[in-house]
């Protein structure tokens, strides 16, 4: 049974009820309702300060996409060349991916101080392995017949890469980039979150100090809108990849 | 291809320990400034240290108890959900796009708004552990239960086994190995909520201590527990892959 439009815009009705009803029961000083939250929301969109945060987490989560996407599939097509290289480095990586990275910010904090670069490092740590991952398992899946080809056509070593294999790559690394860049936010946020002096996240933690919960909310869903775009956005583009 | 193996994780373990040793000497050599980082060697004897004074004992139990709780929420609540919408079809089309655009928006911007709602502690820290984890176990649920083959659940109505036996013998064992997948993503993520969450802020915890240790220059402190919150993790997560391997290939299923 394929979902019809009707039923998406029903689920979005219910959610809003729901949280009506929770803000109701829960009274609005807890949980403010959905219309004073997006108000609030839109008056942020409004303000001098929102978009100060707004354009200093934007600068980290932008500088940390590039490097981490950019590194990421470099690191990923040096290991994936070799399948051995790619079985040594697949469970190492798999591991670090895994294991809760907030515990390494201290340390890049002791490296970095309190800076942007530490919020960009902290979000490439984040954004990089997937993409690593990805590429890996991207080149792995190339058909052999694809190598063979490149072999018996006695193309140099960078022309593999430009016209064999990136090609028959980009769609898996894609998708590698899409949870990558969604990392990537999270990574940025939380730097923003347990120590830093402005962002988005820094804005969270000042709304929860003084326990303004509706800028708490509105908060929330303008990162939500922001993540849920990029994340439309990419979705999009890899599809198109894939068509291509 | 056995050969292949031994021979990868030979080199894995090289490469590790080549690292380690790397870390300490440009340690020992002052090249990596001792306020920044201490030699590995050393942070297993802070880590030695700690567990034998047993000063950090309540905080190491604080995320223990915390973590169990709120994977098991995720786990339960996860597959009970997931079992709920791959029984209403409907209602699962047309909240499936949130489902899967879940891990790509930052869930974790909950946590100030938990803290208003629970104030600083455990039941907050155990919401978060419990949000972050969910919704993989819901989606491995319902990709579990699609992969169940359908001549099984044909022999059981021909043996006219009733639904609820129909789920516990034949559904459930089928869609172990995904099942397992979730569970091992829900305590993953779950930890990564619980300790994120100690670490902005929380009355006591691994996390906590790792960054009280960072704000008071304490490194000893900070690179110990550190260690002792990687080694526990990769123990848990290496286990839960195990596992899930081992029933991925009784099943043949991968």
């Amino acid at each position: 049974m394929k979902a019809s439009r009707f039923d998406h815009v029903l689920v979005l009705a219910g959610l809003l009820v729901i949280w009506q009803a929770v803000s109701l029961l829960a009274s609005p000083d807890v949980v403010p309702s959905p219309l004073s939250a997006i108000a609030r929301a839109a008056a942020l969109l409004q303000s001098e300060n929102f978009w100060k945060d707004a354009a200093n987490t934007g600068r980290a989560f932008a500088l940390a996409c590039a490097i981490g996407i950019f590194g990421g599939a470099c690191i990923g097509f040096v290991l994936g060349f070799s399948r051995f290289a790619t079985e040594v480095a697949d469970p190492i990586l798999g591991t670090i991916y895994s294991i809760p990275k907030i515990t390494l910010y201290p340390i890049i904090l002791l490296v970095f101080g309190l800076t942007l670069s530490a919020k960009v490092a902290f979000g490439v740590l984040h954004g990089i392995f997937p993409v690593i991952i990805a590429t890996m398992a991207a080149l792995r899946n190339v058909a052999p017949v694809h190598r063979r080809t490149a072999r018996i056509l006695r193309l140099s070593w960078a022309a593999t890469i430009t016209t064999i294999l990136a090609p028959a790559a980009l769609p898996e690394i894609f998708a590698g980039v899409r949870i990558g860049v969604a990392v990537t936010l999270l990574g940025t946020l939380l730097a923003e979150l347990f120590a830093s002096s402005s962002g988005v996240g820094f804005a969270l933690i000042r709304a929860m100090e003084i326990h303004n919960v509706v800028d708490i909310f509105a908060l929330a869903v303008l990162i939500f809108l922001f993540a849920a775009a990029i994340n439309g956005l990419l979705h999009f583009l890899e599809r198109k990849i894939r068509h291509a | 291809m056995s050969f292949r193996l031994t021979r990868a994780a030979v080199a894995r373990v090289v490469i590790v320990v080549a690292a380690l040793a790397a870390l300490e000497i440009l340690c020992r050599a002052a090249i990596i400034n001792r306020m920044t980082m201490i030699p590995p060697t050393e942070m297993v004897v802070a880590l030695w240290q700690i567990l034998e004074s047993g000063k950090f004992n309540a905080d190491i139990l604080f995320t223990i108890v915390n973590t169990t709780a709120a994977a098991a929420l995720s786990v339960v609540g996860g597959f009970g959900i997931g079992a709920l919408l791959h029984a209403l079809p409907r209602l699962r089309h047309a909240v499936e796009p949130l489902l899967s655009a879940y891990y790509a928006v930052p869930v974790f911007v909950f946590y100030p708004l938990l803290i208003v709602v629970f104030g600083v502690g455990r039941a907050a820290l155990i919401a978060m552990g419990a949000l972050v984890g969910i919704v993989a176990m819901i989606v491995n649920t319902l990709g579990g239960l699609d992969r169940v083959p359908p001549v099984l659940i044909k022999t059981a109505a021909a043996l006219s086994v009733d639904r609820l036996r129909t789920l516990i013998l034949v559904r459930l064992p089928a869609a172990a190995p995904h099942l397992m997948t979730g569970v091992k993503l829900s305590v993953a993520y779950s930890v990564i909520g619980i300790v994120a969450g100690e670490f902005i802020l929380s009355t006591a915890g691994i996390g906590k201590r790792i960054a009280f240790g960072y704000q008071d220059f304490d490194n000893r402190t900070m690179y110990g527990m550190l260690l002792l919150l990687l080694v526990l993790v990769m123990i848990v997560n290496g286990a839960l892959a195990a596992w899930e391997k081992r029933l991925h290939r009784r099943f043949g299923t991968q």
